[in-house]
């Protein structure tokens, strides 16, 4: 497991054209390297978030993305997310088309992905307009109960890129608090990569923490506030006030482009951003 | 709606989350979605209900949040929950295992049988308004034992066809979800800005069934994009005890408080092992 800067990793691992799926749910959101793909400019992603959030809403506003599996795509407590509803509603900055499931899909196709399945199951009793629109979701007869289940293919993404608290010497990685599905959509990559707040001597970590050891990772960053706006438990609370400042920001595409110049691009790495937006010293 | 129908010294929106908490019973297993079901959840646990179970698709369980989440995965969550596991887990070990009483739900359309529309405003392909989509709503309305919906009332909201179906209330009524094989029973009740509609025991169509002091019947009907039945019984509910108004403002004000904090993060802790790669 390499320890490279951000920019090494995203360079080495993240290609034009590959799906890349950023997970952490509300907590321990991936924003620097999100930011650290605008910045190198790769194309043509498939994105894969449960909640794309306001990390998601950059890279399409920004071009990175023309095709994205979510679940819910709001801000969350404060509206819409502008940039993906653009994209959607008026292909700005160009089209991209969706694949919506809910979350219990969404963790189910994870697990299947992680497990080397190609599918898995769940509860199904009636349809609603997904069925209509999301691509085919077979029925499957139990042979056991005779029950119909829903199939829901597996999620295999090229690069599942993660934020976590820390990373020990060798580069396994703990994850504390609120997960979502990230331990999921880590062991279905075909690649991983983990931003980490500290790099310590050893983990922190009970016997039966969420531990990724460090033979899964392909590179470890350790990038101090990666996760902010969101965060990451132990070390910083969730920027609640920016994720409200990021409505305004983000409704007309001007105002964004600026925000996205101002403070994404003409920052080298996440800590000149950080300082950049006053959150660090 | 302050203007419209407010009688006296409460608002249209604290009359609803104040009667959509007494719709909770105590030692209830809750799955709560964000927003006005959040605020009525907590309500309750600090007023009647307070063993409440509060269960968010974050995977926080049992959380007791001391301001309400801002997202349904904040912090405050994690730090107050009797335990925190993953997504895949809280959909499949908690609420597809059928562990959930009250499922808690918000929506931009519901239709006359409880269906709720949370993914677009005109077509799928060309929408007017895109919306968030599902998040955990459709297996929250299938599997809970029962379903709350909270939102506000207007003819855009209350609508006679929806956009899209996102959620199964009763279907197409009269039996219908329960013949498709739903564990949960559905909508149990929608608290709106004006009342309570509950469904028709017979067919499933909601009815009105209780309105706020000062509110009128025709006012509700004229709110409702279908026409809507009336109970014979239409109760007309008390205005909100003062604790339950004083309970409910303390924990907006304390949850504004907080949103407002400025966040800092020191960047040095982590600098020293950094600058030593193997």
């Amino acid at each position: 497991m390499p320890l490279l800067t951000l920019a090494d990793a995203i360079e080495q691992h993240v290609r034009d054209g590959q799906s890349v799926a950023l997970e952490g749910f509300t907590h321990l959101i991936p924003f620097a390297a999100g930011h650290e793909i605008i910045r190198q400019g790769r194309r043509r992603l498939h994105l894969i978030r449960m909640t794309p959030d306001l990390i998601c809403d950059q890279m399409i506003g920004m071009g990175c993305a023309d095709r994205l599996t979510f679940s819910w795509g709001g801000n969350p407590g404060v509206g819409s997310l502008h940039r993906l509803r653009d994209a959607i509603e008026r292909g700005w900055p160009q089209p991209l088309t969706i694949i919506e499931r809910t979350h219990a899909e969404m963790g189910v196709a994870y697990q299947a992905g992680a497990s080397g399945l190609p599918c898995g199951l769940m509860r199904h009793y009636a349809d609603t307009s997904l069925d209509r629109v999301g691509g085919p979701r077979p029925r499957l007869t139990c042979p056991f109960s005779g029950d119909s289940l829903l199939a829901v293919a597996a999620i295999n993404p090229d690069v599942t890129i993660l934020h976590a608290q820390q990373a020990d010497e060798q580069g396994s990685v703990l994850i504390r608090g609120i997960t979502g599905a990230a331990r999921e959509a880590a062991l279905a990559a075909r690649c991983l990569l983990v931003t980490v707040e500290a790099r310590v001597e050893r983990l922190d970590a009970p016997l039966n923490a969420i531990v990724l050891p460090h033979w899964l990772i392909s590179a470890v960053s350790i990038v101090p506030g990666g996760a902010h706006p969101s965060y990451a438990a132990g070390c910083y609370p969730r920027d609640n006030r920016f994720y409200g400042e990021w409505d305004a920001i983000a409704r007309e595409r001007g105002r964004f482009q600026q925000w996205m110049q101002q403070y994404v691009l003409a920052s080298r790495d996440h800590a000149e951003l950080l300082r950049r937006l006053r959150i660090a010293a | 709606m302050k203007t419209a129908h407010a009688a006296g010294a409460y608002t249209a929106d604290e009359m609803m989350t104040v009667t959509a908490a007494r719709q909770l019973a105590d030692g209830a297993v809750c799955f709560v979605g964000i927003g006005l079901p959040s605020a009525a959840c907590n309500l309750a646990r600090r007023t009647h209900a307070p063993e409440l179970v509060l269960i968010y698709e974050s995977g926080t369980v049992g959380a007791r949040p001391r301001v309400l989440p801002l997202s349904i995965g904040d912090g405050e969550l994690a730090d107050t929950a009797d335990c925190v596991v993953s997504l895949p887990e809280v959909f499949a070990h908690y609420l597809q295992r059928g562990r959930v009483d009250v499922g808690f739900l918000s929506a931009a359309q519901i239709d006359r049988h409880g269906n709720l529309n949370t993914t677009v405003i005109g077509s799928y392909a060309r929408p007017a308004v895109r919306l968030p989509g599902s998040g955990g709503a459709p297996e929250i309305a299938a599997h809970a034992r029962e379903v709350l919906v909270i939102m506000k009332q207007s003819p855009r909201s209350f609508v006679p066809r929806l956009d899209f179906l996102t959620s199964c209330g009763y279907l197409g009524g009269a039996g219908e979800r329960s013949r498709a094989g739903f564990p949960g029973r559905g909508p149990r009740a929608v608290i709106t800005d004006f009342g309570i509609l509950r469904p028709h025991p017979e067919t499933e169509e909601l009815q009105l069934c209780a309105i706020y002091p000062g509110v009128t019947v025709d006012a509700v009907r004229a709110a409702t994009g279908w026409p809507l039945g009336v109970a014979h019984d239409l109760q007309v509910l008390p205005a909100p005890q003062p604790a339950d108004l004083d309970t409910l403002r303390e924990l907006h004000a304390a949850t504004r408080q907080t949103h407002a904090a400025a966040v800092r993060i020191n960047l040095r802790t982590a600098d020293a092992p950094a600058s030593h790669p193997h």
